[in-house]
């Protein structure tokens, strides 16, 4: 049986077949069971969210991973850039080991190769004689790559199946074979492809990979003979990975925004959290303390591994002193923006916010929520003057509300009105004031933002003294019924 | 329950022994109204009135502590307005408010008429009773804003007790805002005032009204004033007679310091008599005092 073969071919194969050719796991379609041939419908939803996952939890290694796109009958696979991460396994013989062994426990079967170009270990993993070895590195230089690639089948260089049929009508079935003809006849008859894969595979022209996830701008790592688990031995590998990180980032002169740790598990998975920080920060004490409301939302497994801990966001922030004795007024803004950071990443950051002013006499916009160190941080006063000419309530309700209201015509305020189900006669009023809608603004904003038409609102206060913000939508038309709203509070 | 208080004015005996005894109790119990603050800042806010000063045993509501403000149910927004008051004179000395609510409301220009513009306040939405409280003693041990007021209906006496404590460590005041709760279960907060509006007596619309009520206040005893509040900006056009027309001759005479966005003023003392219904009452306002 080979790959690509219609299924009708195989099932009168394996009926012809010796019996007992049981392949193992997936759910068995048809009914062919008792001749020995099981048929899984292809999923290559599902493939690639697996693919995923796979790469993901093979950031333990480098956090520069990404799915190989070029799936087919050859299956998917996985590129890591590893880089400068060698040293942490041994060499890369040793990292390559590992993974393949790793992955055969968590039940996949596994090729791989390490080379310095793409091409090269795409090649060398698919094609190279897989039975001798799972994995194969393949020595540095352009030399070594050309001797090592020659005597594998063209279909290595990731060319479509046509071009590779094509090339072996003329007898170019090794990649060596390619070596000695000419570039430009090759070009001609078979595409640029042909040419641009094998400069690729050889390390003549670079190859770009895209990770999965955007890398780390500082990341440090902390592997552990014994897995771990119990939550003060997390705690303290984090104040580890801290403490390494900020050496790092003093060197580098930055702050971080956004942290991600991700833990490892021995079973292949991995869980995180993240912490997120209101202005650049590298005080692994305060970093630690956001940590440690999160960590209980950790969930170790059979035992974490390894441990990487990601500075996702970096600012740049100077040399600073730890202790600053003098100027109580940064020390006062670094414990707000301590308390900000806490608050926000247990609510949200959204959740702490200033209610800022927006250059909009509309009610509902002529408010929005800042981040809470927004303008803190600059000099110590927000743009725009928040002191509107007209009284405005303290509470204004997310939508208005409709009131049944009885006023006398044409633009009088109510002298009685309804508001969720009880009624409030009105003692006393101020008003109108009349609130037009931005003609300017063409585009009917988002959603709860109700577009508005002309609205004139009235302060009512009703016979027990409590005070209102009401409106009437519209100007007064005699053939139709005004529509009364109570929108806002006064204290 | 505190005991109904007798319509005679209580006897005091000697009011300097009086208060010298009050004031060793104080230090015994760790809240000292006389204790001022590391960086110098009083240990007492004042509330700018006189007469309602006075009424507190610590001459003012001191700053490491938990008060409570009831409202006056659903629609009486005096309660937010009396917060706002208060939270606006304690951002004066440049440290941030924080105000914790579950839901968004609180509307931006309205708080910035009493004094409370964003560079002073900073509020903090949780989604859950719960977060509501932790945020709450979080700002409280930080010690870093000048006071937390919290939006908490329903907090526990172990939750308040907690908060207290927190006031206590961080040197912060702690304002739990009860908008509609009735005046039952016990509280250890140092004070605990109920705050619901008041009709104007002229028939115009002029300055709000508030009766402010000291139901309960740890070494004091209960006192209820009627106050108005004055915008800065506002009491002076209202002077100029623009929406008076004239008709505010009937006004109680004003006390008490007025501020560049406003000030709470005494209309009225209504002395240590529990709330009696005023005119108008239609019964749905919970029963104030006890």
């Amino acid at each position: 049986m080979v790959p690509g073969m219609p299924l009708a071919d195989a099932r009168a194969l394996a009926a012809g077949g010796p019996p007992g050719h049981d392949p193992e796991g997936g759910a068995v379609h048809g009914g062919y069971e008792k001749c020995g041939l099981a048929t899984v419908a292809a999923d290559p939803a599902a493939d690639r969210r697996a693919l995923a996952a796979l790469a993901d939890g093979c950031g333990r290694y480098t956090p520069w991973t990404a799915v190989d796109g070029d799936g087919g009958p050859r299956g998917g696979g996985l590129w890591l850039d590893i880089t400068g991460c060698t040293h942490l396994f041994g060499g890369e013989g040793a990292l390559i080991d590992d993974l393949v062994g790793r992955l055969d426990r968590l039940g996949f079967a596994a090729t791989a190769a390490v080379a310095d170009t793409m091409g090269a270990a795409w090649a060398v993993a698919r094609f190279a004689g897989r039975e001798t070895a799972p994995c194969a590195v393949v020595p540095s230089g352009e030399a070594e790559i050309r001797r090592v690639l020659a005597p594998l089948p063209v279909a290595g260089l990731r060319l479509p199946a046509a071009v590779v049929d094509g090339m072996a009508r003329v007898g170019l079935r090794r990649i060596g074979d390619l070596y000695a003809v000419p570039r430009a006849p090759l070009a001609a008859r078979f595409g640029d492809a042909v040419v641009r894969r094998l400069d690729q595979a050889l390390g003549r022209v670079r190859e770009p990979l895209s990770p999965r996830r955007p890398p780390p701008a500082h990341h440090v790592r902390l592997a552990f003979a014994d897995p771990i688990g119990h939550a003060d031995q997390i705690a303290a590998a984090l104040g580890r990975l801290l403490g390494d990180l900020r050496v790092r980032l003093e060197h580098a002169h930055k702050g971080v925004r956004r942290l991600d740790l991700t833990l490892y598990r021995v079973d292949g998975t991995h869980t995180g959290v993240a912490v997120g920080t209101a202005r650049p920060v590298r005080d692994a004490a305060h970093l630690e303390r956001l940590f440690a409301d999160k960590l209980e939302q950790l969930d170790p497994g059979f035992g974490v591994e390894v441990m990487v801990l990601a500075a996702t966001t970096v600012d740049p922030l100077g040399p600073q002193q730890d202790d600053l004795d003098g100027g109580a007024k940064e020390a006062r803004d670094d414990d707000l923006a301590r308390l900000v950071d806490r608050l926000g990443n247990r609510l949200g950051p959204r959740s702490v916010v200033r209610l800022a002013p927006r250059a909009s006499h509309v009610p509902e916009r002529a408010c929005r929520p800042a981040p809470a160190l927004a303008a803190v941080t600059a000099d110590g006063e927000m743009e725009g003057d928040h002191r509107p000419a007209q009284p405005r309530p303290l509470r204004l309700l997310p939508w208005p509300e409709p009131i049944e209201a009885v006023a006398p015509v044409p633009d009088h305020p109510p002298v009685l009105f309804r508001w969720r189900g009880r009624p409030h006669r009105v003692a006393r009023a101020a008003g109108p004031e009349r609130i037009a809608p931005e003609w300017w603004r063409d585009d009917p904003g988002p959603p709860g933002e109700r577009r508005c038409d002309v609205r004139d609102y009235y302060r009512v206060e009703d016979a027990d003294g409590r005070r209102f913000w009401v409106y009437r939508e519209g100007l007064y038309r005699p053939d139709r019924l005004p529509r009364w709203y109570l929108h806002g509070l006064f204290a | 329950m505190t005991p109904l208080p007798s319509s005679d004015p209580p006897r005091r005996p000697d009011p300097a022994l009086l208060s010298d005894l009050r004031r060793r109790i104080r230090r015994l119990e760790g809240h000292g109204g006389a204790m001022a603050g590391e960086d110098g800042t009083p240990g007492v806010l004042s509330l700018g009135v006189p007469a309602v000063d006075g009424a507190l045993p610590w001459g003012g509501l001191p700053r490491a502590g938990l008060h409570e403000v009831l409202g006056g149910g659903r629609g009486d927004g005096a309660a937010d307005g009396f917060c706002a008051a208060l939270l606006a004179r304690l951002a004066a000395g440049g440290a941030p408010v924080l105000w914790v609510r579950r839901g968004g409301d609180l509307y931006g220009p309205g708080l910035a008429a009493f004094g409370l513009g964003p560079e002073r306040l900073i509020v903090v939405r949780g989604r859950t009773a719960t977060d509501v409280l932790w945020a709450m003693e979080e700002a409280l041990r930080s010690g870093v804003p000048a006071a937390v007021l919290g939006e908490a209906e329903g907090a526990s006496p172990t939750a308040l007790r907690r908060l207290q404590l927190a006031a206590e460590s961080g040197g912060t005041m702690a304002l739990v805002l009860r908008p509609g709760a009735a005046d039952a279960a016990a509280s250890p907060a140092l004070t605990r005032w109920r705050v619901t509006a008041a009709p104007a007596d002229a028939g115009v619309f002029a300055a709000p009204r508030w009766r402010l009520e000291l139901v309960r206040c740890r070494g004091g005893t209960p006192a209820a004033w009627l106050m108005e509040w004055h915008h800065g900006a506002d009491a002076a056009r209202r002077r100029s007679g623009s929406e008076n027309r004239g008709r505010g001759g009937a006004r109680p005479a004003f006390e008490g310091a007025r501020h560049e966005t406003g000030g709470l003023v005494v209309a009225a003392d209504l002395g240590h008599r529990p709330a009696a219904p005023a005119t108008g009452r239609d019964g749905t306002r919970p029963a104030a005092g006890a």
